[in-house]
């Protein structure tokens, strides 16, 4: 039985109080009639007696006191899901956005989902192809991973995720993927590119669309990747899709959920974001995965905006802190024009070392990005030395090291966004550039790999 | 115990319920929350009213619904069946909740910690009619091929024995009785329970006097841990904690292995649990596993659970130290545990300290760190026992200052520092060399069967750490003034830092060989460096110039000394031989 109440006593920011209400219970959902008869949305954060704090999905402006009249639902927020959903667009709370019927539900679940059981879980070690050399080379993606792109106002993250949708493979696999797209608080050009991009492609057909754009409600976009992930579980974990879900832009879900605290006049953590930041933010990314004994996946790339580029900011922070791995873009390389500009070194897939080696990849590629890494590093800071002293004060190895660095960005780094690489070509790639060294200083790979893979030796076979 | 209070729930914010009518409720005490039965525990009493932390999600619970107190605080089952297994904060087996609710964790579960269907083989070390007390060895049981769990008096109990018998029994089941001197009798089950919030009792704590060997060449070299002694390992996202704590998990040399999973990845989780029943443990050629017990509160996890996640591990932990063993804890990381209590405290309004959490928060992480050491075990025979903690630390955006690093700065012994800026080169461990400290040093010669070969390893590292600081001191003069600048020598120790940084320092947790050195083998590789550095000074005084030093062949193999199988031993110190012989052909033929 639904039960409804006219007693809403005080409306603050996104919050709504309402008193005298029997039975409510912690996290299910209202419904609130406003005066004009449009229905809103809600989820109470709090009950104290008969009092229920309640967070206003579309926000509070336009509800009055006395002629709002609140129904309680008696259930967490549900998403309705079937295998319809393929091809759809939703809005930020999972409502259909275009012009297709309702989802006649098969199944309803929590978007709130339940936590994968540890021991459930099986651990991510196929390589995702991403056509990509900074990624495919030097921080793969295995499936089921989590890696987010930390990009920052004006660099091309929507570039990079789009080309991960349209070229993330599997090796010699058939498909059966899917692109679940959760879009909080962008433009509506951004959102427009990448339905086009997928649209293009054909890819829109295995993909389902949930759009908050930056002029819609700000609170929806809490329930948003919510959502998004109840789709992406039911397609990976029910229909057996691997699943790639692409969250853009986290730090636009982190402001609304700092609006609520404010409201909720919390102790504010470090730049006013809640203190539970950490464990709300797992609750999202801790979705993605494989379990065992299933044949679908999540792989999720999370796209977030580093305010003033800074990395320490607690959002890219408590990202960095849950998920394995972050692709971190770099403005000096963006530039250059150099693209897309990932910026290699403070770059990190945590899973790399399952993914990849002979069988799955190349049995040179671990020794590879090893080697590549180290050599770039060091050509980095002799970038640097001779930025501060001038070339000439550089020995001859740093000069070396120089070359190599910027040979590496022209060549490695830079490929543009239409260019999809197979592993084995990024692989020779690397070897190619790594050649202009002795082998004393390739203390990073095997001697047998040298003497296999380098071009000097290789060719003389 | 009387009556069992009941109350009824008046208010649901988040983790945090509060219940009224909570008559004759303690703090800790353990509770039964709403229709659904979740598992809290009483975190605050104002008259009748409690507030209670729920250890599972609170959604769909609402006032007026039922609280019933148990009475008890909440404690860990201890006894056979705790090796292998994986739990999650409040001790409930993983693995049999996969077989009884999915893939996902479901609330309302009441499978209890040890397997009561599983019949062990447990044989008596004392006769019937022994007078025994606290903490006597009383019999044991071999839970797995790597440990012999030995059955100790219940503290509190003491009396003659009666009834013990060889024979299997389940976990539940009486293996006999201790009749007190005022004839009231306790049954004896394989099985004991131990509040977590308390520490066990042992008769007095020892001093370390021994470095734990792990394998790892920075940490056994310059930073060791002491055997019974604590160390902490704070660094941003992504420089190495987990892997670092997973590496001591592997190779430390312990008898039993707690490692706690607080607020963590799942993944890394499901990386131990399918990773180590393959790894061989270097001691025993048996599998690691089978010394291992896992806690895995997950970051997606119920946040109340991690914070009793920590507490847990340490009692299990603790319950094998009075077993006489060297026991290892890592908690990985020790700041969930604390943003648990920070959380917790704000949804209880307490006033916060700095960055919001709780003024206890230091009380809390030394009284933590305070229940390691090595300690003269209760009971008889006399034996001593080591539990030695290192935890992780995750410092928003790696700084330093924050408050759970400086709290736990002020209570441990060790400091793996881990630097983005080592991380980013690849140089790993990131452990930064200039920072780090450990006050165990002086046990390191004592590693070593040939206390005379112990001496020598100490200060050859001395040596080395000289050469380290001198290299850093040199790169702000290079930086200033151009390499062509300083002396041949300097250019010397450059070289050698260099390269006890690249073929010392750095170690490769993935590498099969690489992932563990004997301590032998750092002794072995150390001298070769070493011996390279002292012949490159003389070459030096004999007008070699350094740019044909630094060019021998037989650099590349001091630089792959490190993938060598310690099989081959002379492979190794072998090398100093091959450095004579080519830095002498570099000297000038004698006119
Ligand atoms: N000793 C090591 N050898 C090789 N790689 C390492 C080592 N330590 C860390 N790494 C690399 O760094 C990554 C991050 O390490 P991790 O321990 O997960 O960091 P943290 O726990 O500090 O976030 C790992 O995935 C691995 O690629
Ligand atoms: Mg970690």
């Amino acid at each position: 039985m639904l039960k409804e109440y006219k007693t809403v006593s005080r409306i603050y920011g996104p919050l709504m109080l309402v008193e005298s209400v029997e039975g409510a219970k912690y996290g299910h959902i209202v419904d609130i009639e406003i005066a004009d008869g449009t229905i809103r949305h809600g989820q109470i954060l709090q009950v104290e007696k008969d009092k229920v704090l309640v967070q206003v999905f579309e926000g509070t402006e336009g509800i009055n006191v006395n002629d709002s009249t609140v129904r309680f639902l008696g259930k967490p927020m549900e998403l309705a899901l079937s295998p319809e959903i393929l091809g759809r667009v939703f809005d930020g709370i999972g409502k259909p956005k275009d012009d297709g019927p309702a989802i006649i539900a098969e199944k309803k679940l929590n978007i709130n989902g339940n936590p994968i059981n540890p021991y459930a879980r099986d651990f991510p070690n196929e390589f995702i192809q991403t056509g990509i050399s900074t990624i495919d080379g030097l921080n793969p993606l295995v499936r089921g991973q989590k890696l987010p792109v930390f990009s920052g106002a004006g660099l091309p993250h929507d570039d990079i995720a789009a080309q991960l949708a349209r070229q993330a493979t599997v090796l010699g696999e058939g498909q059966t993927f899917a692109v679940v797209f959760a879009a909080m608080g962008i433009t509506f050009e951004a959102a427009q590119f990448f339905i086009d991009d997928l649209t293009n492609t054909g890819a829109i057909e295995r993909s389902v669309m949930f759009i908050n754009l930056a002029n819609d409600p700000a609170i929806e976009r809490i329930a948003t990747p919510r959502v998004a992930l109840t789709a992406a579980e039911y397609l990976a974990f029910e229909m057996d899709m691997h699943v790639l879900v692409i969250l853009n832009d986290m730090t636009n879900y982190c402001e609304a959920l700092r609006e609520i605290s404010a409201a909720r006049k919390e102790v504010p953590g470090r730049r006013g974001y809640p203190g539970y930041l950490y464990t709300d933010l797992a609750t999202i990314y801790e979705r993605a995965g494989r379990i065992k004994g299933r044949n679908g996946s999540i792989t999720m790339v999370p796209v977030l905006t580093m305010p003033e580029d800074d990395k320490t900011h607690p959002v890219p922070d408590l990202t960095g802190y849950i998920t394995e791995g972050q692709i971190i873009l770099s403005r000096p390389l963006h530039r250059k024009a150099i693209s897309p500009p990932v910026d290699v070194l403070p770059s990190l897939s945590r899973l790399k070392d399952k993914g990849i080696g002979e069988g799955k990849t190349r049995e040179d590629h671990a020794d590879l990005y090893n080697q590549l890494y180290a050599a770039y590093a060091r050509g980095k800071e002799a970038q640097e030395l001779a930025t501060i002293l001038g070339e000439a004060a550089l020995s001859e190895e740093d000069r070396n090291y120089m070359t190599f660095a910027n040979k590496f960005e022209e060549r490695y780094i830079s490929q543009g966004y239409y260019d999809n690489r197979t592993i084995e070509q990024t692989l020779d790639l690397g070897w190619e550039l790594l050649s202009m060294f002795e082998n004393v200083e390739l203390k990073r790979i095997d001697e047998e790999l040298i003497a296999r893979y380098m071009p000097r030796f290789r060719d003389k076979k | 115990m009387s009556e069992l209070s009941k109350g009824t729930i008046i208010k649901v914010a988040g983790p945090v319920v509060v219940a009224e009518g909570m008559v004759g409720a303690r703090m800790y005490d353990v509770v039964r929350v709403g229709g659904d039965n979740l598992i809290g525990e009483i975190v605050e009493l104002r008259g009748d009213l409690a507030s209670i932390q729920v250890y599972e999600d609170t959604v769909g619970v609402g006032p007026g619904e039922e609280v019933v107190n148990t009475g008890a605080p909440l404690s860990v089952e201890l006894g056979p069946g705790l090796i292998s297994s994986i739990y999650d904060g409040i001790q409930r087996p993983l693995d049999q909740l996969v077989a009884a609710q999915g893939d996902h964790i479901l609330r309302g579960s009441d499978i209890p910690g040890l397997k009561r269907d599983v019949k062990w083989l447990f044989k008596p070390v004392i006769e019937n009619g022994t007078k025994v007390s606290h903490g006597d060895f009383i019999g044991e049981v071999q839970e797995s091929t790597l440990v012999l769990h030995k059955i100790m008096v219940p503290a509190g109990v003491s009396g003659t024995v009666e009834g013990l018998n060889e024979g299997e029994y389940t976990v539940e089941e009486t293996i006999g009785a201790i009749v007190a001197d005022d004839g009231s009798r306790t049954e004896l089950k394989l099985m004991q329970k131990w509040p977590v919030r308390q520490g066990r009792t042992s008769k007095r704590r020892l001093a370390p006097n021994e470095i734990l060997v792990t394998g790892q060449r920075v940490i056994d070299a310059f930073f060791p841990l002491g055997k019974g002694g604590t160390a902490c390992v704070p660094g941003p996202f992504g420089t190495g904690k987990t892997v670092v704590q997973h590496q001591l998990a592997k190779w430390v040399d312990a008898d039993v292995i707690v490692y706690v999973g607080c607020g963590e990845r799942g993944n890394e989780m499901t990386d131990v649990l399918l990773e180590f029943p393959e790894l061989v443990d270097p001691h025993s050629g048996e599998p690691l596993m089978k010394r291992v017990v896992m806690i895995a509160n997950t970051s997606d996890m119920p946040v109340a659970a991690r914070e009793a996640s920590v507490y847990t591990g340490i009692t299990m932990a603790e319950y094998f130290r009075d077993m006489g063993y060297s026991v290892a804890m890592m908690a990985d990381s020790t700041s969930r545990w604390a943003e648990a209590m920070r959380e917790i405290s704000t949804r209880l309004e307490e006033m916060p300290a700095e960055e919001g959490y709780p003024a206890y928060l230091g009380a809390r992480i030394a009284s933590f760190y305070e229940r390691s050491g090595r300690v003269v075990c209760a009971g008889s025979p006399e034996r001593t026992g080591a539990l030695s903690i290192i935890g992780a630390v995750s410092p928003p955006g790696g700084d330093l200052s924050d408050s759970v690093v400086q709290a736990t700065l002020h209570v441990v012994k060790v400091f793996w520092s881990l630097v983005g800026r080592l991380a980013q080169q690849r140089h790993f461990p990131a452990i930064d060399w200039l920072t780090s400290y450990s006050f165990y040093k002086e046990y390191l010669a004592g590693s070593f069967e040939d206390k005379e070969q112990g001496a020598e390893f100490a200060a050859m590292v001395q040596e080395a750490m000289n050469l380290l600081e001198q290299e850093a001191e040199l790169i702000e003069i290079v930086r200033l003034v151009g390499a062509e600048s300083i002396s041949a020598n300097d250019r010397m120790a450059l070289e050698t830092a260099k390269s006890i940084r690249e073929d010392f320092l750095h170690q490769n947790a993935f590498h099969k060989i690489d992932t563990y050195t004997p301590i032998e083998k750092q002794f072995d590789m150390m001298k070769v460096i070493l011996h390279f550095h002292e012949q490159g000074l003389a070459a030096i005084e004999n007008d070699v110039e350094t740019a044909d030093i630094f060019k021998l062949a037989v650099r590349e193999d001091i630089a792959r000394a490190k993938y060598v199988d310690y099989a081959d031993k002379e492979k190794i110190i072998g090398i100093t031989g091959i450095i004579d012989e080519q830095m002498k052909a570099l000297y000038a033929p004698v006119a």
